[in-house]
This record gives C-alpha cells, structure tokens and sequence, in this order.
C-alpha cells in the first residue's frame, strides 16, 4: 500500500483542499471545475514523474496496478477486479456521454475580456493636459456617471454592482486597467457594451454608450480621474 | 466557385462510369481531376473579371492547403538550419579537444541534416508555387517590394547547396591536417549562409505582420527598408533559437527511437549518449527562448497595440496558456530526463539526490500551476456567478504577464541547476576552497530566486512600463548572472573533483527514450501553435493594414478547427521526419546486416537520403 498509497491520499487530499479549503480563505471564491481539473493533472503528472525516477520506485508504484489489473496472485480481489474492469468502460461512456449529449446548461464561458480595439483607436493620446484641475474634473465626472457601477472606491463595488453579471470592472485591482492604454479605455467608454467587436460577441457588457452623453473631453478627464482615484498607471512605452 | 461546382457534378457521374472498369482507373481519373481543378478555377475569373487576386481549390482549401505546407517547410527548415549549428560545434570540439566520439557525433546529426535538406528545399518550392497561384495579388505586391532580396535568397540557396555537399561529402576526405581545418571552415560557412538563408525570407513574413511605409526610392532602397520592420530582429532571434531547441529535440527523439531499438551495447551506449546530448542542447536553447519570445511580444504590442491585445488579451489569448502547457511539459520532459540519468547512468547516486529532485519537482508544478492558470477563466454560469466574474478574486492576480515571467525565470533557474546536480553527480569535490565554493554558489541561487520573486510581486505595484522594461529585464539579468556564475565555479570545481562513480551509458530504461519522443513532440507541437498564433495576429489583413484579404478565407478559423490543423501539421510531419531518417539510416543497417567492408555495399545513395561517404571510400 505504501508507494501506491501515498498518491493515492495525495490526490484526494489535493482535491480536497481545492474544493473546500481554498475557496473559504478570506478573498476568495469556490474555483471552477476547470481549474481544479488543471491542478489535478499537474498533482498526477508530478506523482507519475516521480514515483518512476527509478527501478524500484516505479515497481513499487506501477506493480500492485499492473498485478491487480492483469489478476496475478490477488487472491480474494478477482470479483474487485472484475467489478472495475466493467465499471470502468461505464464510466468513461458515461462522461463521453454527459459531455457531448444536448443539454440545457448554458455553455461554459470562455469570454474575451480585452478584445483588440479598432485600429483608429490605436495608438490614440490623452489631448487633455494632465493638470489637477482636470484631474479633479475627471473625478467629478466619474463620481457622476461612472461609480454608480464601478464603485466610489474605483472598486467596482457601486451601489447599482450587484444587478449586473459580470460585475462592472474593478480599476483598484492592478490587472484591470492598469495593462491597458489610455486609448483602449477611450474606445470602450466611448462605445460601451454594444460596440464590442464580433471576436467579443455574445457581448456581456452593460456598459453604456457614453458618445451618446459625453463629448470626448469628458471621456478622456474621466480617464485621468480612474487612474489617479485607483492608484494605477495607464500602460505607456515611454 | 459556381463553376468549379458545375465541373465537379460533370466529374462525378464519369466517375461513376469509369469506376465499373476498374479500381485503379477510377483512382488516376480523380487524381488527374483534383490536380486539374485549380485551373477551372483559373477558369473560372475569366479575362473579363480583370487580374486574378485569388483562386482556391475545393475540399482541403486555398488557404488551408497553404497553411499545412508553410508549416510543414517551417519545421522542416527549422531543423535542417538548427542542426548545422551543433554539428558544427561538436565538430569543433572533436577538432580542438581531440575526443574523436563529437566527429562522429557530428557526422550523424549531419547526416540527418542532408536527408532533410532536399525534403525542405522540396516543400519551399511546393509553397512557392502555391503562394504564386492561389495569391497572385500578394505574391505581386511581395515581389514588387522585396525583389532585390528574392535575388539574394536563391543565390543564397546555391551557395548553402554547394557548401553543404562539400562538407558532407568531404568528411573523410578532410580528416587530417589542415584539410580538417578546411572542413571546420566549410561548416562555419554553412552556418552563415544558413543564417541568412532565415533571415531574409524572415523578412517577408515579418512586413507582412509589421509593415513600415515605403518612401520612393530604387528596388533596393526600398527592399532595405522593408526588412527592417520592427519584428524582424526579434523573430531572427527567436527563430534561431528555437531552430537550435528544435533540431536539438529531434536528434535526441532520433536517438531515444534507435536507443530502443538497437540491440548491440556499443550502440545502445552510442545513442544513449546522443540522446543525452540532443536533450542538453534542446534544454540549453529552451533556457533563451522565454526571453526572446518576450521581447517579440513586446515589440509586437509596441508595433501596435491592437496587434498586441489579439494575441495576449484577446481571442488568441487562449493559444498562449495552451503554449504554457507545451513549455510546461517540455520542462518536465527535459528534466525528468536528466533525473533518469542520474538514476540510471552514475549507480548509487539515486538516494543522495531523490529528494532535490523531489523539492525540483515540487517547485517546477507549482511554477506551472500558476503559469498555466488563466486571467479568465473557463467557467459555467453559476461559477461564474459565485466567483464575481470570470476572474476569480484570489487566483485572478496569476493570469498576467507579472507572474508568468517570475515563474519562466524559476523554471529555467530549476532546469539549470538539475544541469548542475547531473554534472556534479557521482564526483567528490577535493579543492580546498569547495565548501566556501558551494556556500557561494547556494547563496547565490537563493538570493537570486527571492530577487526574482520580489520584482515579480512588486511588479502588481508599478506601471506596466516600469515592470516590462525594468523589472522584467532584470529578472533576466539575474538569471543570466546564475548561470553566467554558477557554471565557472561548477567547472573549476570538476576540474580538480574525484570522480567516485564512473558514468554507465546504454543503461537508461525505456521510459527515457520514450521521454525523449515525448519532448520533441512537444516542440513540435509549440512550433505549430505559435506559427498559427503569429499569422493570425495579422486577423484580415495580407500586409497589416496595407493589404486586405478580400478572399472568402478573411476570418479567423475557430481555434478548435486550427487546432485540427495544427495537429495534422505535428504528426505529419513526425511521420515525415521518421521516414526521412528510416530512409537516411538504411544503408547502415545494410552495412550492419552484411558485415563492414564488404564490397558489395550500395554504393548509389542519394543525397536525400543521407548517402554516407565512407560507403564511397570503400569503393
């Protein structure tokens, strides 16, 4: 039981703690069961890697398998052996079954957050000089039609976040806004949920198409004012 | 197409005529009629309909068809300009260093590379002609820019053929005295021409992903100009490396599959040791080529943004964490090989190192995991619902460019120093400075991997232009500085060290020549992936944003559908190359299965397959 024993309580334990330790962590949510899949691979592959890094390791680990699968000497475990040699087949239909037959469950997603901008947006500058005035004007514009949603924290945690699924983007955490340029924030407030391209349909996006409200200046002091009140830094290449 | 369609329902019933008389006729018949379709379609724009931009060709598809070929060259090229390279350098070190196993060593990678050579020469002139057919409209347009260098690059052709032949042809011949520097040179020559030979169609590809404008000028002003796009470098670079990692890989999948199969001791210790070398150089490049291909990524969201954004943010972004799994797996492949080698090739050194290699382990998946783990994640509806998103609010932070290279650098730092644990097995230090040595050389290793933790956490905190220009270089920096430190001091101890266990070729198990087909598979596989990822990145546009693709193929394939493809291209190919080396290694077994220096050995080998000159000698 020892060598084959070990992985085998490995893989539980590892199962365990990703499914009911990891989400209950302060910060954190249950992992969706691709992730816990993924792990799950990388616990097997590392077990398969080193129980075979020598001769008797590998005899230790693979033997018992090998043995109870080809029904040699395992005494009172034949029926066992039988059992699973039928309920294995089963059991891979089954989820060759479960995975290809219609359903009603929507999809998983696999939605692209940062869909490429348009080309005239590329490339595009801030023409409003970063001064603390309009900086401070930004953020009086953001507080007036931006954080309902996105939250008065830049957080996005506004009071109106908890009606809308995906949540509205949270600019505090650094792998939001502060990877893109400013030019890719003008476009996406600019023409909002509905001016997502084909590669980011079905669109799940509920922002606004702010050209209709705000004239670019506008636009563009608002971005100022969510970089500075997220404490982020628009990406440049100088 | 409306005629194509008609055509084919004329074929059909005939076919159906014909196929009463026999099998076979029915068989040339419809050859001769898919061959033959192209030119309906050529047919089928008609004078009328002005010059022809496109044509297609049913089933399989224009594009599709050109893709499979281009790929398929690419591997084939990447391989035949890879191998020159350590040939070369292993010929060097037989020359200099007198070990007289690296010339043969030397000629048996050079043999693969002449069998391969005339495949890939045969699978570029394939993809020319396709290119010029179903894309006249691009192929005038590449023409009219970059003419002067079409001019250079067959030149170029004649001379790497010239050069390649003498040196393959003239080994024996060039073994002593100053031919053999002769011979030295020749390859050195080979190599430069072979260089060239990829950089300049490097720049084909790379104007049409990084166009720059083209002011008036004569053919050769504005040839010159087009090369140097802003991608060109970076994928020099990168291809180079990779076509080292690539030609490395293979050799040593070469000699894993004849490691199992032969049966002499001789020959089991022989491609024992080839396989340890093609893994070590595959390894040695795999070590450079994260670097290279970040600052390919860099100049490419630099070149420009939304270019940028399709390939890492947006619908390709998902092709990179399937590259993470390759590398990945690469890693663990290149690594498990030099533990099975410590294991199996120095007795007794298994229970000294077992738990390095298992807290190596252990740190390589965790590495993995968090470079395998995506910014969005696949998730049903209700996940989705219960993690806030697609980002999940803990592990979300592992999906970007900040992690991701932090654990690159331990990877290659982990591989590294199972490179020193293998080169250190079964040898007993005896300098009197070798405790203060090693004390250096841990605290160095450790210092380093904190300092590359560091600016990878510190990286969340700082613009992204700090993080990609400073503190990701410097992450490299530091793991240069390891290496760059670490393998002297590694040397100049071995140097004076006891050697307590002699090392025991041809005593791997199975598993390892298996590990070693497993690896280049995966190279292969990455090559095609990222071959597709960078085409695509150009998404509807020939030239980016010169030339549109006005075809009916002007969309991006699902990447389940390129997957099919990119599959078909890996085992392809694998076949391809396996039949190439079958082909190149007959006449040894011929040799092998009639005795040495019998008379009646097939003299008449071609080129292509590798005909070997000591057969000629004999004569």
């Amino acid at each position: 039981m020892g060598a084959l024993g070990k992985p085998i309580i490995l893989m539980i334990a590892m199962y365990l703690f990703l499914k009911f330790v990891l989400p209950y962590i302060p910060g954190s949510a249950p992992l969706p069961s691709s992730l816990i899949f993924l792990y799950l691979l990388l616990t097997a592959a590392g077990i398969v890697i080193f129980e075979t890094l020598s001769g008797e390791s590998k005899e230790a680990f693979w033997g018992p398998m090998q043995r109870f699968l080809t029904g040699e000497n395992i005494g009172g475990l034949q029926a066992l052996r039988y059992g699973i040699l039928v309920l294995f087949p089963l059991l891979i239909g089954w989820q060759t079954y479960g995975s290809t037959a219609s359903s009603d469950a929507p999809p998983a997603e696999s939605r692209t957050i940062h869909p490429a901008p348009p080309g005239e947006y590329t490339g595009l500058s801030n023409p409003v000089p970063k001064t603390p005035e309009n900086i401070m004007q930004g953020k009086g514009f953001y507080a007036a039609f931006c954080s309902p949603c996105h939250g008065g924290n830049f957080d996005g945690k506004g009071p109106a976040a908890r009606g809308y699924n995906p949540p509205p983007a949270n600019f505090a955490d650094p792998t939001t806004i502060a990877m893109l340029q400013e030019s890719y924030l003008f476009w996406r407030i600019k023409k909002g949920g509905v001016g997502l391209p084909i590669e980011g349909a079905p669109w799940k996006s509920a922002m606004p198409r702010w050209e209709l409200e705000l004239p670019d200046e506008w636009i563009w002091k608002i971005i100022m004012g969510e970089y500075d009140g997220a404490h982020q830094s628009p990406r440049t290449w100088e | 197409m409306s005629v194509i369609r008609q055509e084919t329902e004329t074929i059909q019933p005939a076919f159906r005529t014909v196929k009463s008389h026999g099998g076979w006729v029915a068989g040339l018949l419809l050859t001769a009629a898919w061959l033959a379709l192209p030119s309906i379609g050529i047919a089928a724009e008609g004078p009328a309909a002005g010059p022809t931009e496109y044509r297609d060709i049913p089933y399989i598809g224009s594009r599709n068809l050109v893709w499979i070929v281009a790929q398929l060259h690419l591997l084939l090229a990447g391989f035949v300009l890879g191998v020159p390279i350590f040939a070369w350098l292993c010929e060097v070190i037989a020359w200099r260093g007198g070990e007289k196993r690296y010339d043969k060593l030397a000629k048996e990678f050079t043999k693969l590379l002449t069998s391969a050579y005339a495949t890939t020469a045969l699978f570029g002139g394939i993809l020319l002609f396709l290119l010029v057919a179903f894309y006249p409209k691009l192929m005038n347009y590449l023409t009219d820019v970059f003419f002067p260098s079409f001019l250079l690059y067959c030149l170029l052709f004649l001379l790497e053929t010239v050069t390649l032949y003498l040196y393959w042809y003239g080994w024996d011949a060039m073994q002593d005295g100053r031919k053999k520097t002769l011979h030295v040179f020749l390859g050195f020559l080979l190599n430069f021409f072979a260089l060239f030979i990829m950089i300049v169609p490097n720049a084909w590809a790379t104007f049409q992903s990084s166009p720059v404008v083209l002011s008036e000028g004569t053919a050769f002003e504005r040839a010159w100009a087009a090369t140097w796009n802003p991608t060109w470098w970076p994928i020099n670079i990168h291809r180079l490396i990779a076509n080292v990692v690539l030609g490395g890989y293979i050799c040593g999948a070469y000699a894993g599959v004849r490691y199992l199969s032969v049966k002499s001791k001789e020959d089991r210790e022989h491609y024992d040791w080839m396989g340890y070398v093609g893994n070590f150089i595959g390894v040695f490049g795999l070590l450079a080529l994260p670097f290279a291909g970040y600052w390919l990524m860099r100049e490419i969201y630099q070149y420009n943004q939304q270019m940028g954004i399709t390939l890492m943010g947006g619908f390709l972004s998902w092709l990179f964490i399937i590259q993470a799994m390759l590398i990945g797996v690469l890693f663990l492949g290149s690594n498990y090989y030099f533990w099975l080698g410590i294991t199996y090739r120095i007795p007794g050194s298994e229970a000294k190192y077992r738990r390095a290699m298992l807290m190596m382990l252990i740190s390589l998946l965790l590495c993995l995991a968090v470079w395998m783990t995506p910014h969005s994640l696949v998730a049903s509806i209700e996940e989705a619902q219960k993690m806030g998103g697609a980002h999940h609010p803990l592990l979300g932070v592992l999906g970007v460019m900040s992690a991701k290279m932090t654990v690159s650098n331990l990877m290659i730092l982990i591989t590294f120093m199972s490179f020193v644990m293998y080169w250190r097995a079964g040898k007993q230090d005896t300098a009197g400075w070798a405790k203060f040595g090693k004390a250096v050389m841990g605290a160095v290793l450790v210092v380093a991997s904190l300092a590359v933790i560091v600016l990878g956490v510190w990286g969340y905190f700082v613009p992204a232009i700090v993080r990609i220009n400073y503190f990701s270089t410097s992450q490299v920096a530091i793991v240069g500085f390891v290496i760059l430190t670490i393998t002297p001091l590694t040397a100049l101890l071995l140097k004076s060290a006891k050697t307590t266990t002699e090392m025991v070729w041809g005593s791997m198990p199975p598993r390892a020549g298996y590990a070693l087909v497993l690896n280049a598979v995966m190279v292969i596989l990455l090559m095609t992936l990222m071959g597709y990822a960078r085409s695509s990145s150009r998404v509807h546009w020939h030239v980016y944003g010169v030339m549109r693709d006005t075809s009916p193929y002007a969309y991006s394939p699902a990447l389940g559908s390129a997957s099919l493809i990119m599959a078909f291209c890996t085992f392809f190919f694998c076949i391809l190359v396996a039949f190439i080396f079958w082909v190149a290694t007959m006449g040894d077994k011929y040799k092998t299965a009639s005795g040495a220096g019998k008379g009646d050995l097939p003299h008449g080998i071609p080129a292509m397959a590798g005909g070997a000159p000591e057969e000629r000698q004999q004569q």
